[in-house]
């Protein structure tokens, strides 16, 4: 199967026209030592039909979360996603459009990219949003990135109980650009904010916590932002936007930088990716955020409209002193968050955060009642707790896909000293009786 | 007329959502510590959900894709995305899993990802893939990062400072290259728009990673000199870089691996016809050579026996540069294409394209200046001299194209060839389309002689004219704020 | 176009000493070679710098440029004015469109500084290349 349109007769018209005898000739510039003087070693092409169905044989050696119960979460959420966030960005009118470099007839992506910066603007309480960034976990090294830009400091403290794949992504971005990262320890599943303050100097570029941190647990964002602020250093608060719907906001606590994941926002778990990094900050800092950025303006005629702007920070004309490398954005992810928050609406956004909430609390007091198991830490959490568990969780965890249940995230690859604990995530998804039935599949398990 | 945000068809009290009821008892306030509960709601808009659908269809209506019309994009390939990689990436064995589930779990994933990374060292002549990348820039970036721990590891790490980039690169080589903490040395290009070889032996020595290339370049020329290119860096000690950003043109005819480069990046969004989604995602997965291939991000999908692994124990390793394992649902799309046309297919394309470009290429040379006349790959560079002195700019050029239904090249880029039009027709289009696009080209050079004014101030059709980028720019307005009560 | 009583550097920028205090600026051919200027990042007031160390960031439509400084000392006043109205880089580079105060550390460095004729000259030669 290919997808080309010519017949043998436009063929050699077109050889005609340009002047040559075959298509070789055009690649006559290529030295015969290097050209490929055999097939690709490939498997034989496939009509549409047996395309699908080897796809969908792939795709049914995955177990998924339509089929089994999910209480696996660790910055992926099996929330869901409603039809009309589908819809919207199955129109090809999108999707098959590129970066809106012609804005006169791209006004539609341009336009939903204002609208998807008002919506983050206003979940995280910030006055400037960026068009997206790839993910979370890069979200977390631009982040520091800008920081040190801003503050000419080359050091980023950032505390443990951040993502572990968020670190490792930061450790790998800083080690090129001789950013040094420290990292600060917690306790009871918070960050040890005294610890902070033993750690931070004039050399400090920003002090990176996330609420609710890996744990689950909510931090005390308020006090990191006060003791980052005394030694001039930005506060980078990395957030869950679904707990924004009642979570104090970091524009409310002193954020100078809020930046995430927003899988939550309509976007399928999808086996870690496409996902949609987030990044807001201050007006202050506004050229040095990386990433491209929308802005309203107008026509000659005075109508209203939108394009790309603040493009001096960018690549393509700043080349190797641009505030990115960054090229694209997760547009269409971030079209979908749009959709996804203005379905929502203002009541949506605070209901499905609080029976994310209510539901987690039942199930970690649930959970907690059965012998042998306990909440580890104490802090007040949104929708993802840690339990300690009587054996060992990946045992757990492979009893209960016999009941059908993706219990939860084992940690000790991630801790070795967590290795008798696992991370538990409830959305609106789940059930009480979805609940129960883990409860009852774990008493039968210990 | 002024197009609505959505936010100023918002009513109080109106919603779209619904949501199950509570089914477990409530708890309310005792739930969070004061201090944590948000206070003042998020102003996100209130409407139905047909006032939702509207607002956002009547927006699509205001975009203009692939499926709309020839996209003659230069170096974005903007070829047609076929339909059936949508629906097999929708598929509920592709979407609904998480990515910590345990490996039996997803062994269609993880293999999907084995064989997607062998198929793209195959296609590329290397020895071990990362699918880790997210887009271009991303596994340029990536690259980079492998050559700094190559290099590092060797003992030459603090040594090698610089990274070569031709003067006709893309504006991410020396982004990337500098956000890899190297300094960028410019090369220039000779006159037949390939790599000059006496300037690149100037600044090649033993203080060099690496040197990035496109071959064919942005010129959409095909570097006759690889192989020199190749040993002069080699000999050097320093390694090759391959942007693979212009990858159409040549699968199936040569590969980047055996033209000595050591890294490339794909962009699969281009080259394997995954849509671009007006900006992303896309996915930027990269090869190595044997040398690199300790370096590589983690994890990395392995196959023991029958059984595919996540392998994080890789004691070289860089590190990760995203979360998880990279952009999935678009390699599903990527690895889909690759697998429908097979080899003799992924060759029909290069050639085809190849085919198409030069075809437009011969027939406006008599209309627009041609800066390099020799035959192009998929894609070439025009520039608007003969018309500049009616008034006419390349801008005005790519405007008036919009009138005509069709999307505009890259414009001013490449930066060496001043008011450049950079055309890159895809192997999707039918001899019908540009022959359309051709005359519609034809028309605007005519135009320019006898009404420059209308082409100054194109477009005329769209649903808003040029729009006011100075200002923009000077008084950024990046969100929307509620107008005074 | 280039006024007589100022003093000017090769990278265009534009020196009016008074005293030990200089006015920094750029010239009318820089700003016309950026095009529309759109944004700057302009030093802290009380910096230190050498002569030839970044100054301050400029942004247009086009490119993205810096501006050296042109003689040493300490930053005395900055013009955070262009901060929201950048266009006075453009509309007034010599008025209003000023940069920074510097208060020298090392006065002798005027004398290498070009005069408007000497400048004159060097820009003639840039735009002829």
């Amino acid at each position: 199967m290919d997808y080309v349109p010519h017949t043998s007769e436009d063929r050699s018209e077109m050889l005609k026209t340009i002047g040559v005898s075959s298509i070789d000739e055009l690649f006559s510039d290529v030295p015969s030592e290097v050209k490929l003087d055999r097939k690709l070693n490939l498997p034989p092409a496939m009509s549409e039909f047996e395309l699908m169905k080897y796809m969908s044989e792939l795709a049914g050696k995955n177990a998924t979360t339509d089929c089994m119960v999910s209480f696996l979460g660790a910055g992926v959420y099996d929330h869901y996603v409603p039809s009309v966030v589908k819809h919207i960005i199955s129109r090809s009118e999108f999707y098959t459009s590129y970066t809106p470099y012609q804005a006169e007839i791209s006004q539609g992506m341009l336009q939903s990219i204002f609208e998807y910066q008002t919506l983050m603007c206003e979940l995280t309480a910030m006055d400037i949003s960026n068009a997206s960034l790839y993910d979370g976990a890069t979200g977390i090294a631009e982040a520091a990135m800008m920081s040190s830009r801003v503050t000419r400091r080359q050091e980023v403290i950032i505390s443990r109980a951040v993502h572990p794949d968020y670190r490792r992504t930061l450790k790998t971005y800083a080690h090129n650009l001789e950013l040094n990262v420290i990292e600060v320890p917690f306790e009871d599943g918070a960050t040890d904010i005294e610890a902070i303050r033993d750690l931070i100097s004039d050399k400090t570029a920003c002090v990176i916590l996330q609420s609710p941190n890996f744990f689950g647990c909510i931090e005390n964002m308020a006090l990191a932002a006060e003791v980052a602020h005394e030694k001039k250093a930005l506060f980078v608060a990395c957030v869950e936007p679904i707990s924004l719907g009642i979570l104090t906001p970091p524009g409310e606590y002193g954020a100078d930088i809020a930046v995430g994941e927003g899988q939550g926002l309509g976007i399928p778990m999808g086996f870690g990716g496409p996902h949609l990094g987030f990044l807001t900050c201050r007006k202050e800092h506004m050229r040095q955020m990386p990433g491209r950025v929308a802005g309203e303006t107008h026509d000659d005629e005075g109508r209203r409209g939108y394009l790309l702007t603040l493009q001096a920070r960018e690549q393509h004309i700043r080349r190797d002193r641009a505030t990115s490398n960054i090229c694209s954005n997760q547009a269409l992810c971030a079209l979908a968050a749009t959709v996804y928050l203005s379905w929502l609406g203002k009541q949506g956004v605070k209901e499905v955060a609080e029976l994310c909430l209510e539901k987690a609390h039942y199930a970690c007091e649930r959970l907690s009642s059965l012998p042998g198991f306990e909440r580890k830490y104490s802090a007040p959490f949104f929708n993802e707790f840690v339990m300690k568990t009587p054996v060992k969780p990946e045992e757990i965890c492979e009893g209960l896909v016999k009941a059908n249940i993706l219990g939860g995230l084992p940690l000790g690859r991630f801790y070795s000293d967590l290795s008798d604990s696992m991370l538990m995530a409830v959305t609106e998804k789940r059930t009480k009786e979805e609940i129960d039935t883990l409860c009852r599949a774990l008493e039968g398990l210990v | 007329m002024t197009m609505p945000l959505i936010f100023e068809k918002s009513k109080p009290g109106r919603k779209a959502y619904s949501l199950p009821e509570l089914d477990v008892p409530k708890k309310g306030p005792d739930l969070l510590p004061d201090w944590a509960r948000r206070k003042q709601p998020a102003s996100l808009p209130e409407v139905s959900e047909v006032d939702l659908v509207r607002h956002y269809t009547e927006l699509s209506r205001r975009n203009f894709g692939v499926d709309q019309g020839f996209y003659p994009l230069g170096s974005c390939t903007m070829k047609y995305n076929p339909k059936v990689n949508e629906d097999i990436a929708a598929l509920s064995g592709f979407n609904s899993i998480h990515p910590y589930q345990p490996e039996e779990l997803v062994q269609g994933a993880l293999e999907l990802m084995y064989e997607f990374g062998r198929d793209l060292c195959e296609i590329s002549g290397m020895y071990e893939a990362s699918l880790q990348p997210a887009a271009g820039a991303h596994g340029e970036l990536t690259g980079l990062m492998l050559i700094r721990a190559y290099h590092e590891s060797r003992g030459e790490g603090k040594q090698r400072t610089k990274v070569i980039v031709p003067d006709s690169a893309h504006g991410t080589n020396p982004a990337s290259a500098a956000f890899c903490g190297y300094q960028v040395v410019e090369v220039k290009s000779n006159e037949r728009g390939g790599v000059d070889l006496n300037s690149l032996r100037e600044v090649v020595s033993r203080d060099v990673a690496a040197l990035m290339l496109t071959n064919p370049n942005t010129l959409g020329l095909f570097d006759e000199n690889v192989v020199e290119i190749a040993k002069i860096v080699h000999d050097a000690g320093g390694l090759l870089y391959y942007d693979g950003a212009n990858m159409n043109a040549i699968v199936g005819i040569v590969r980047p691996g055996d033209m000595g480069f050591d890294v490339l990046h794909y962009n699969v969004h281009k080259t394997f016809s995954t849509p671009h989604g007006g900006g992303g995602p896309g996915c930027g997965a990269i090869a190595v050579k044997e040398i690199l291939a300790p370096f590589l991000p983690v994890p990395v999908v392995e196959k023991q026996g029958d059984l595919y692994t996540l392998d994080y124990d890789r004691p070289q390793s860089i590190g990760s540069v995203k979360g998880f394992y990279g952009n999935f649902n678009v390699m599903v799309k990527g690895f889909a294409y690759i697998r429908s046309l097979g080899a003799e297919g992924l060759r029909k394309v290069a050639e085809t394209a190849v085919l198409n470009a030069n075809y437009i290429m011969r027939r406006l040379k008599e209309y627009y200046h041609l800066p390099y006349d020799r035959h192009c790959k998929h894609e070439f560079v025009i520039d608007a001299s003969h018309q500049l002195k009616y008034g006419v700019h390349t801008n005005d050029i790519a405007k008036a194209l919009l009138d005509l239904g069709f999307h505009a090249p890259t414009v001013y880029f490449p930066l060496i060839v001043r008011e450049a039009m950079m055309i890159e027709p895809t192997e999707t289009e039918s001899k019908e389309t540009l022959d359309a696009f051709i005359e519609a080209m034809i028309k605007i050079a005519e135009l320019s002689k006898t009404s420059a004014e209308k082409l100054q101030t194109a477009p005329h059709n769209t649903v808003v004219g040029r729009l006011d980028d100075v200002t923009a720019a000077r008084r950024p307005v990046l969100s929307w704020t509620p107008p005074e009560e | 176009m280039y006024p007589k009583d100022l003093k000017y550097s090769e990278q265009h920028e534009w020196v009016r000493v008074d005293g030990n205090k200089a006015t920094i600026g750029i010239t009318y051919f820089a700003q016309d070679q950026l095009g529309a200027i759109v944004g700057v990042g302009l030093p802290d007031e009380g910096a230190t710098v050498e002569k030839g160390s970044e100054l301050a960031d400029l942004d247009s439509m086009k490119t993205a440029d810096q501006i050296f400084a042109p003689i040493s000392g300490k930053i005395v006043k900055v013009n955070t004015a262009l901060e929201n109205q950048p266009e006075l880089l453009n509309d007034e580079p010599y008025g209003e469109g000023w940069v920074v105060v510097i208060e020298m550390s090392n006065v002798k460095e005027v004398d290498e500084l070009m005069s408007v004729d000497e400048y004159e000259a060097h820009v003639a030669k840039e735009a002829g290349e």
